[in-house]
């Protein structure tokens, strides 16, 4: 069993992500790539900035991976985060998760990427092509509803 | 529109009763000159430690911005009369180095009920109900009325706050203007600082992200503050920077994990109020 996360600075690489999950006792394997879009609201993005509280996103995202083997029964979870800048298209996060079977995997896959999201103290600032840059659900905030995310709550 | 407001805390006195310097005691872990302007300079523009001449050099004041006294063996009214000399155009918030019990909370207050179109404004003693002129604010328009006190044969601060044109407020905590002249005095404030957690100064490090560290204008602070909580926490620095956020929105950690909002605060805290996330 093995649960890993990081935090990087530097351009991910699913292929060797991946191969950190392999293991003969698995039979399935599903993975998430969250990238970097060039719309959000009606505003064209040119450009994001992710900036984290490392500590303790690093702690309660091993808190998220130990949580999705326990409850899922997966072999391996991992997760890894960029911070810094983001062009568009690039590789913002990356989720994966080897099991015995596909829907345990597919599951704990999904579970992981939807509490990373709610949970880590990670903050991304979009900058527009028209100049303008904001905190995404920050500068919105006095509107609870801000909260949307394409993902559905659990 | 009001002056400018500068500070200034008193430790040109000879502190002949306390037998040693009151300015170099500790109180809440540092001297209470330390404390004093850990206390004063987030609220003012520039805070200066109001000196004797042959003080310029003492190690503990020759730390700080200094005024120098321009008239000899005058008391406390011959620190402020050279600050108001110096900066005309500032208003002053004068603090005794003496008041071991200040507290965060007594000096918002102050500066929230400042009225600059008065000469001063000041707390009523809760002991005598006379103005504390030693922990106030003296607007710029003092300048010629206070000159023309001392040249009427006047030395006496708190003489000349009672027959000038004052506002004179009440005291959130009524012993956090209680001063320590003689060691017995100083005792009976340690020990009240020992029994009540409400006049304990903590001092804590903020660490800022994202929206918040934009309108903070900084990463990080180190604070002195009275707040016993993150929730009040929060309240005071949201007066003194300009957030946005409603704290409702905010989540906090203490000593990098998450927190509740009315968990107790301990001096060397490490706390963290951390805005709506947007990772993924």
């Amino acid at each position: 069993m093995s649960a890993t996360f990081s935090l990087v600075r530097a351009p991910l690489d699913p292929v060797g992500l991946r191969a950190g999950l392999a293991d003969p006792a698995c039979g399935g394997y599903a993975a998430f790539e969250g990238w970097v879009r060039d719309h959000n609201e009606g505003q064209r993005v040119r450009h994001l900035e992710y900036e984290a509280y490392e500590v303790l996103a690093v702690r309660e995202a091993e808190r998220i991976l130990a949580e999705a083997v326990t409850r899922f029964g997966v072999a391996h979870a991992a997760c890894a985060h960029r911070i810094g800048d983001l062009a568009v298209g690039e590789l913002a996060v990356w989720v994966g998760v080897s099991a015995a079977h596909r829907d345990e995997a597919f599951r704990a896959c999904r579970y992981i990427i939807d509490e990373i999201k709610h949970r880590l103290p990670i903050w991304k600032k979009e900058h527009y092509l028209g100049g303008d840059s904001g905190w995404v659900n920050c500068e919105r905030c006095a509107a609870p509803a801000a909260h949307a995310h394409e993902h559905e709550h659990a | 529109m009001s002056a400018p407001l500068n500070g200034l805390v008193l430790a040109g006195g000879r502190s002949t009763r306390m037998g040693k310097d009151k300015a170099a005691l500790r109180a809440a872990g540092r001297s209470q000159l330390e404390q004093a302007m850990a206390l004063l300079v987030p609220r003012v523009a520039q805070a200066f430690v109001s000196v004797r001449a042959d003080q310029r050099s003492e190690p503990l004041r020759a730390g700080f911005a200094q005024i120098e006294d321009t008239r000899e063996n005058f008391g406390p009214i011959a620190g402020i009369v050279a600050a108001q000399e110096r900066h005309p155009g500032s208003a002053w918030l004068v603090l005794a180095c003496d008041l071991p019990l200040l507290d965060a909370a007594t000096l918002d207050r102050l500066l929230r009920e400042r009225a600059p179109e008065r000469l001063a404004t000041a707390f009523r003693s809760s002991h005598d109900g006379l103005p504390e002129p030693l922990c106030a604010v003296y607007e710029p328009a003092s300048r010629p009325a206070l000159a023309a006190y001392i040249a009427a044969g006047g030395n006496c601060p708190r003489g000349f706050l009672r027959q000038s044109d004052v506002k004179l407020i009440d005291e959130p905590n009524p012993r956090a203007l209680d001063n320590a002249n003689t060691p017995e005095e100083y005792a009976a404030a340690m020990s009240t600082l020992a029994a009540t957690g409400a006049a304990v100064t903590r001092h804590v490090t903020v660490q800022y992200f994202a929206l918040l560290r934009e309108q903070a204008g900084r990463g990080t602070e180190s604070v002195a503050t009275a707040a016993r909580t993150p929730r009040e926490l929060y309240g005071e620095l949201a007066r003194r920077h300009p957030f946005t956020l409603d704290p409702g929105l905010l989540r906090v950690a203490i000593n990098s994990e998450f927190a509740d909002w009315s968990a107790p605060l301990a001096d060397g805290d490490a706390v963290v109020f951390i805005p709506p996330v947007a990772g993924g």
